[in-house]
């Protein structure tokens, strides 16, 4: 940056927004598809477009959002579902604690910033401080382009879904189950993810099948959970 | 547009939950590094769950669902995730007209 430029706040803004739009492109392309299927799926749960429009805005995270329609029971179990959304979005805290010190923004910024992360725009911003300093303006094009994109998808997902009718005709709902086994192959198939997964499994049937939804989700959840601290060496360096 | 109570508190719930983990961070950066047993725990979280919430789809619905979701727990580890949703939904499609 020199000393001559008219205004090169403005240019590195400019410069730093169409990084993050392009970085964030390919991520907010995939989730199209996804974010529809998953407003298809949630009306056919009983959800109004209205609602689930309601829910990408304010939850804006994927993953506890599929897993709160795939257990969504009619009258909604608050507790149960806050408590899933817990331990699927805990991970935050460990995001947050790490990009924090890495992202150029005042504390008051990041209390707003910080409402948009996404696995995506972490994971991207993370691999960009490898080398240079993350902007407020690489993160601010991220967070938008997702959000719009995931609210919008979601939506129109919502109002489409409702004029197809039963998704079991079609086998649309099994496609969050058939999702759901492609997130978990992502986490690889080390000893200690295959002993979680075949624990938290069996335990969410079992529970399932013996006292109901929704509380198979924590049950097979902490089972697993406890299954990888049991079956991971100790002192291990991960 | 119509929007239930307890399907809005339900969704103020999960939003509240979720602001608290995005900005949790802030205060135990620096702070929070687990090791060992702690860490494989919380790692093993998002796998964990997702597990359980299909579980009872997956395993105990029928043998259709079981056996389509065991051929797209093989796709999962060879294709992209969109195509191994598709392989998923079109072998459940199949099966169910078979078995």
């Amino acid at each position: 940056m020199t000393m001559d430029q008219a205004n090169p706040y403005r240019t590195d803004f400019g410069r730093e927004f169409r990084a993050g739009l392009r970085d964030i492109a390919p991520a907010a392309i995939a989730a199209i598809p996804i974010g529809l299927l998953f407003g298809a799926v949630a009306v056919a749960k009983g959800l109004s477009p209205a609602e689930i429009a309601l829910m990408s805005a304010l939850v804006f995270a994927g993953g506890a959002q599929f897993a709160a329609i795939e257990t969504w029971v009619h009258p909604a179990p608050i507790a149960a579902l806050a408590f899933a959304t817990f331990l699927i979005n805990v991970r935050h805290v460990l995001m947050g604690a790490s990009l924090s010190p890495k992202i150029r923004l005042s504390r008051a910024q990041e209390f707003f910033a910080f409402y948009f992360m996404t696995d995506e725009s972490w994971a991207l911003s993370e691999r960009r401080a490898l080398d240079r300093p993350v902007t407020g303006a690489y993160w601010a094009a991220m967070a938008a382009a997702l959000y719009v994109n995931w609210v919008a998808s979601t939506a129109v997902g919502a109002v489409l879904g409702s004029f197809l009718g039963d998704p079991a005709r079609l086998g649309a709902d099994f496609a969050f189950t058939a999702l759901f086994i492609g997130l978990i192959a992502g986490f690889g198939r080390s000893r200690v993810t295959l002993v979680t997964v075949a624990v938290s499994a069996t335990v969410a049937a079992l529970v399932h099948h013996f006292v109901g939804a929704p509380w198979h989700v924590a049950c097979g959840a902490m089972a697993g959970i406890a299954a990888a601290y049991l079956a991971a060496p100790e002192g291990a360096r991960a | 547009m119509s929007v239930d109570t307890t399907t809005l508190l339900a969704i103020l719930a999960m939003a509240a939950v979720t602001y608290v983990t995005r900005i949790a961070g802030l205060f135990v950066a620096d702070r929070l590094v687990l090791t060992g047993r702690a860490k494989a725990a919380f790692d093993a979280i998002p796998p964990a769950v997702l597990v359980a919430v299909i579980a009872p789809t997956a395993l105990t619905t029928g043998w259709a669902e079981a056996a389509a979701a065991a051929i797209t727990a093989f796709a999962a580890f060879r294709l992209p995730l969109l195509a191994t949703v598709a392989v998923g939904v079109a072998s459940v499609v199949v099966l169910r007209t078979v078995i």
